[in-house]
């Protein structure tokens, strides 16, 4: 059969395994070449999780872990296309992604950051891309919050998206910022990929996608690896 | 039309709730976890465990590791497999370093089959952890399979000083696989 392996990754886009402003980077980064592989299926195929692998409210993590009222914050809507770098839509893939709360704090007893939980917000969601590659989460804008990579260091807003596409080789794990921050700027770990290319992960407001009476719209586009021309035989 | 590839980030160190939620203890479905086998998986029951190591020789106790592998029959759960494995085995599996004492990733699986009659019997992983800003992918293969590994065309593509980093010792049913990122040892890493 006639398998079309996917174009590679590009590491023009694609952070440096070693970044040393980001300090943990330094004892955890590989550090010898990549070995080339000869596409397989085992490269060419990857999990897949369709419409039925979500729930209901998996989408909206407003509503997805209510105790007793709202989740506290300014409510957003988050949405937009997985594409391939051609512009092909992406379709039943699966997005996770996981956040902090309104107040920079998340759930997870690693994070001692002294700003309050919230009851009623988990922060972690998911849904698949609909036949244009199409998904939409709702959810509550994210604080920032401090780490020790430096002194006085603060994450920007940010929501970590995890989706894989068509193959175990497209996977993508990233994070979707908020324009205007001016943490940015700061940030070792969104400047861990050059300019003309980590503007990539800033989403955009969106009046178009903003929800009246209701919730601010951002727009995030997310572009995987595309296809080669030519097929290869197997 | 030609666009950029979104660039890749950190799972960093709160991945827990959004990816592995059962493990950890979230109140959050479970979708993906590390036990691939169901009642009715055909195929040898074997367990996969070890710990990735950092470039001063310590455990990463967040790291995510994800496998994917074929059925024992050598077939993807995959469209682009046209042998379409038939049985209900799904072939993916995550694991977080955080809940062992040892910091291990531990997967219970089968031994999947060669899937083209040339490779040998192998798994494919993911590696992702704080500090890592771009995931890496590796491969697991069998040390009881020497036979077909000698012949396997992506075994043979390495250096042969570094092979041994992708083959997982049996004892047993068990396989020792450690991931280690730096050092004499780094394990091998692929353009994939
Ligand atoms: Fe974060």
């Amino acid at each position: 059969m006639s398998l079309t392996p996917f174009k590679s990754r590009d590491f023009k886009s694609h952070p440096a395994f070693i970044h040393p402003a980001y300090t943990s980077t330094v004892l955890r980064g590989q550090t010898r070449p990549l070995v080339a592989i000869k596409p397989s299926l085992s490269e060419l195929t990857g999990p897949v999780y369709g419409h039925d692998a979500v729930g209901e409210l998996d989408h909206d993590l407003t509503k997805n872990s209510i105790v007793d009222g709202p989740p506290i914050g300014e409510r957003i809507v988050v949405t937009g296309r997985v594409l391939d770098e051609d512009g092909r839509p992406q379709p039943d893939t699966l997005l996770e992604i996981w956040q902090a709360n309104a107040c920079g704090r998340y759930v997870h007893e690693a994070d001692q950051h002294e700003a309050p939980l919230d009851g009623n917000f988990l922060g972690a969601g998911r849904c698949v891309t609909d036949a244009d590659g199409r998904y939409r989460f709702y959810t509550i804008k994210p604080g920032a919050y401090p780490w020790p990579n430096h002194a006085n260091a603060w994450r920007p807003n940010h929501i970590h998206f995890s989706l894989f596409g068509a193959s175990f080789a497209t996977r993508l794990v990233t994070q979707m910022y908020f324009p205007g921050d001016p943490l940015l700027d700061l940030d070792p770990i969104y400047k861990s990929s050059p300019p003309g290319y980590r503007e990539l992960m800033v989403s955009q407001f969106s009046l178009d996608d903003t929800e009246e009476g209701f919730a601010l719209g951002y727009n995030f586009d997310l572009i995987l690896r595309g296809r080669n021309a030519t097929p290869m035989e197997n | 039309m030609a666009l950029k590839q979104t660039p890749s980030q950190t799972v960093g160190p709160y991945f827990a709730y959004g990816l592995t939620p059962g493990q950890y203890g979230y109140p959050f479905r479970e979708l993906v976890a590390n036990n691939l086998v169901a009642a009715d998986t055909e195929g040898a029951r074997i367990r996969i465990e070890g710990c990735v190591y950092d470039g001063a020789g310590d455990k990463v106790p967040d790291a995510m590791i994800e496998i994917w592998q074929a059925d024992a029959q050598g077939r993807y759960a995959h469209p682009a497999d046209p042998r379409s494995s038939n049985s209900s085995f799904k072939g993916f599996g995550r694991f977080g370093t955080g809940t062992d004492p040892d910091n291990r990733f531990i997967f219970e699986t089968i031994k999947p089959g060669s899937i083209d009659g040339a490779q040998a019997p192998h798994i494919s992983v993911i590696v992702m952890m704080r500090g890592l800003l771009t995931h890496t992918f590796t491969r697991i293969y069998f040390s009881d399979e020497a036979e077909a590994n000698q012949a396997d065309p992506v075994l043979n593509s390495v250096e042969e000083s570094r092979r041994p980093t992708l083959i997982a010792t049996a004892d047993g049913a068990v396989y020792r696989f450690d991931i280690h990122m730096q050092g004499d040892q780094e394990t091998v890493f692929f353009d994939v």
